[in-house]
C-alpha cells in the first residue's frame, strides 16, 4: 500500500516519537494545573507541580480522571481555555440524563480532523474516493469528526448522516460510493436490505468500511467482508479524548493503532490501577497530548484491552492495542449511543415514583442491536384494565426515550421472575453473541 | 347485584395460568367464573370466587399482583334486546364499559352478565332509574 503524506508521523522514529510525548505531556499538564480547578487541586492534594513530571513514566504520578469528575463539573467545569477561543462542543450521554460536554479549540480540531485523515489513509482512502458519513450529525462526535477528516483528506463526502436506510442504498449504488462509515451492526442491517431491494453488495465500488462506536467482533468482520466487497476497518475513540479517530486498524487488521502522538497510552489493572505488563489484558486509560479547550489526565476508558508493543508489518512506529471487546463498567453501547443502567433505573423511577424490580436485555435481531426493558408489575401500577397497563408500558418507553435517546422495548412480567443475587438484581443481561 | 372481582397480572407465557388456579384449589376457594383478557405480551386474569378476602389472601400469598375491583353482575332476559336495552341506559348516562363477560349462575340457572363499568355506583343508579 502506498504511504499518503499525511501518515508520516505514524512512522516516526520510537525516540522522537517519545520526546514529542513528553515535551507535549509536559505543556499539556502545565496548561491543565493552572486553568482548571479539578487538576490544580488533585495535583496539590499530591504536592504534585508540572514541573515533577520530568519522563514519560512520571506520567503515574498524576491522579486519574473519571467519568464522574465530567459530569459533577457539568457543564464547563474542565475547560482550560477561555470561551472566545472555543469554537465547538460537542455532547455525549452521561449517567444521570445530564449529557457529557466537551470543548475544542481551532487548534484541538485542527489536531482532530488530522487523526481522522490520518485514520482513513490508514484505511488506504485518499483523493478522490467518495465516502458515505453515516453517522450521526449532531452533538454526538461521530459524524463531524469522520466529516472533517475526509473532507481534509480531499476525498468526497456524502454527509447522509444516520437512518433511512433505503435511502442509504441507493446513495451507495447510484454516486459510486467507495467507502463507508457507520456503526458494524448498522453495515450488517444494510447488506440485510440490499438483497431485498437487488442490490449486490459484493459488486459495488466499495473498498473500506471505517466501523466504530459499538464493541464488534472478527465474526461480524468475516460476514461483512464475505458479503460485500469492502474491507472492514475497526475505529476507536471517544468523546471525552477527542471523538473518533484515537486509534484505527491499518491494512493489515492486527489491532489499532493509537496515534501516540498525540494520545498518551497506559494499560492498568482497574482494580489495583498498577500498569500491567505489555500484551496483558486491562482497561485502557489515555491522556491527551496535544488538547487545549479540555485536557484530560490519564482518563479511565472503561474498555478493556491490551497493548501490543511488537511492530506491525505496515511500518508504522506507534503501537497497537487489541480491539476493544468489553468494558470495566456494565455502561453499554447501543446504536452507537453510551447507555447506563442508572439512566434506565432514572427513567423507570420518574414514571412510577419508587422502583420496580427490572432488567435490561440486550439481543441482536438481524444484526441490529435490541434493547428489551423487563420491568415487574407491582400492585400500584396493576390495573384490571388492559388499556391502563399499556398506557403505562408507553409511559416507560417514553421516559426512557427522553433520557437515554433511544427506543426501548418494555415488557411488563411477574412479580419476583427477575433474578436477585443476594438481595441485589443483576441489571443488565447482555445476550448479544459477540 | 355489586360483586368483587379479583384480578392477577399474567405473564403471557405457557403454564402462568397454573399458579393462581393451583392456589386456589390447594385453598378451597370455589371459582364461580373467569375470564381472561390477553394482548401479545401479558394477560389478566379476571376471576368471581366465593370468598374474595380470603383468595386474595391466598393468591398474595403465592407471589400474584391482585387487584381488587367492583363489577357488576345484571341478570339479562333471555329475549332478543335484552343486552340492547342495558347498553342504551347506560350509554345515555355517559357511562363507559371497560370490559365485560357472561356466566350462568348454577343454583337459580340464569344467565348473568358481568359488566365492569368507569363507575359502578352510578351505573347502579342510571339502571334502576330506568327500570
Ligand atoms: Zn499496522
Amino acid at each position: 500500500m502506498n504511504r499518503h503524506p499525511i501518515s508520516a508521523p505514524d512512522f516516526m522514529q520510537q525516540a522522537a516519537l517519545r520526546d514529542t510525548q513528553l515535551s507535549r505531556l509536559r505543556q499539556m499538564v502545565g496548561r491543565a494545573y493552572d486553568n482548571v480547578t479539578l487538576f490544580r487541586q488533585r495535583m496539590d492534594a499530591r504536592s504534585l507541580k508540572p514541573a515533577d513530571i520530568r519522563s514519560l513514566a512520571d506520567v503515574r504520578k498524576l491522579p486519574f480522571t473519571v467519568k464522574a469528575d465530567l459530569r459533577d463539573t457539568y457543564p464547563f467545569g474542565l475547560f482550560a481555555s477561555p470561551m472566545k477561543d472555543i469554537v465547538r462542543l460537542h455532547a455525549s450521554s452521561g449517567t444521570t440524563g445530564k449529557p457529557i460536554v466537551v470543548a475544542y479549540t481551532k487548534d484541538d480540531i485542527r489536531v482532530w480532523t488530522e487523526t481522522m485523515m490520518r485514520s482513513f489513509a490508514a484505511c488506504g482512502l485518499h483523493e478522490g474516493d467518495i465516502i458515505q458519513n453515516a453517522y450521526g450529525y449532531g452533538l454526538f462526535t461521530g459524524g463531524l469528526g469522520a466529516h472533517y477528516g475526509a473532507e481534509s483528506l480531499g476525498a468526497t463526502v456524502i454527509p447522509i448522516s444516520g437512518g433511512n436506510t433505503e435511502r442509504q442504498l441507493m446513495v451507495m449504488k447510484d454516486f459510486g460510493v467507495t467507502a463507508i462509515c457507520c456503526t458494524p451492526s448498522y453495515f450488517l442491517h444494510l447488506i440485510d436490505q440490499s438483497q431485498q431491494m437487488g442490490i449486490d453488495m459484493k459488486k459495488l465500488p466499495l473498498r473500506a468500511g471505517i466501523f466504530g462506536a459499538e464493541p464488534w467482533t472478527e465474526g461480524m468482520r468475516e460476514r461483512i467482508e464475505a458479503e460485500s466487497s469492502l474491507k472492514a476497518y475497526d475505529i476507536y475513540g471517544l468523546s471525552e479524548i477527542i471523538g473518533p479517530g484515537v486509534g484505527i486498524e491499518c491494512e493489515h487488521q492486527c489491532g489499532l493503532h493509537i496515534f501516540e502522538d498525540y494520545f498518551l497510552v497506559e494499560i492498568i489493572d482497574p482494580q489495583t490501577l498498577e500498569p500491567v505488563p505489555d500484551g496483558q489484558e486491562g482497561e485502557l486509560v489515555l491522556t491527551t497530548l496535544s488538547k487545549h479547550a479540555m485536557p484530560m489526565i490519564r482518563y479511565r476508558t472503561r474498555d478493556i484491552t491490551a497493548l501490543y508493543p511488537e511492530p506491525c508489518h505496515c511500518g508504522r512506529t506507534i503501537r497497537r492495542i487489541r480491539r476493544i471487546g468489553r468494558r470495566s463498567d456494565d455502561m453499554f453501547i447501543i446504536r452507537g449511543v453510551n447507555v447506563f443502567p442508572s439512566q434506565i433505573e432514572a427513567a423507570l423511577l420518574r414514571v412510577e415514583g419508587t422502583l420496580p424490580h427490572y432488567v435490561i436485555v440486550l439481543t441482536r435481531e438481524q444484526d441490529l442491536d435490541q434493547v428489551e426493558v423487563q420491568v415487574e408489575v407491582t400492585p400500584d401500577f396493576f390495573s384490571d384494565e388492559v388499556r391502563v397497563l399499556e398506557e403505562l408500558q408507553k409511559k416507560l418507553v417514553h421516559s426512557i426515550e427522553s433520557i437515554t435517546g433511544i427506543r426501548v422495548a418494555v415488557r411488563l412480567v411477574a412479580p419476583k421472575t427477575i433474578q436477585r443475587s443476594e438481595g441485589k438484581a443483576k441489571r443488565l443481561l447482555d445476550k448479544r453473541k459477540m | 347485584m355489586k360483586l368483587q372481582q379479583l384480578s392477577v397480572f399474567l405473564e403471557n407465557a405457557p403454564g402462568q395460568l397454573q399458579l393462581p388456579i393451583d392456589a386456589l384449589a390447594k385453598a378451597g376457594i370455589n371459582i364461580v367464573t373467569l375470564s381472561l383478557a390477553d394482548t401479545e405480551q401479558f394477560g389478566i386474569l379476571r376471576l368471581i370466587v366465593e370468598d374474595p378476602q380470603k383468595a386474595q389472601a391466598v393468591l398474595e400469598k403465592v407471589g400474584c399482583v391482585v387487584k381488587v375491583t367492583d363489577v357488576l353482575a345484571i341478570e339479562v332476559a333471555d329475549q332478543p334486546g335484552g343486552l340492547s336495552h342495558i347498553l342504551n341506559v347506560v350509554g345515555k348516562a355517559g357511562l363507559n364499559i371497560e370490559y365485560m363477560y357472561a356466566f350462568t349462575e348454577k343454583r337459580s340457572g340464569k344467565g348473568l352478565l358481568v359488566f365492569r363499568f368507569s363507575d359502578s355506583d352510578a351505573a347502579i343508579a342510571a339502571l334502576q332509574t330506568a327500570n
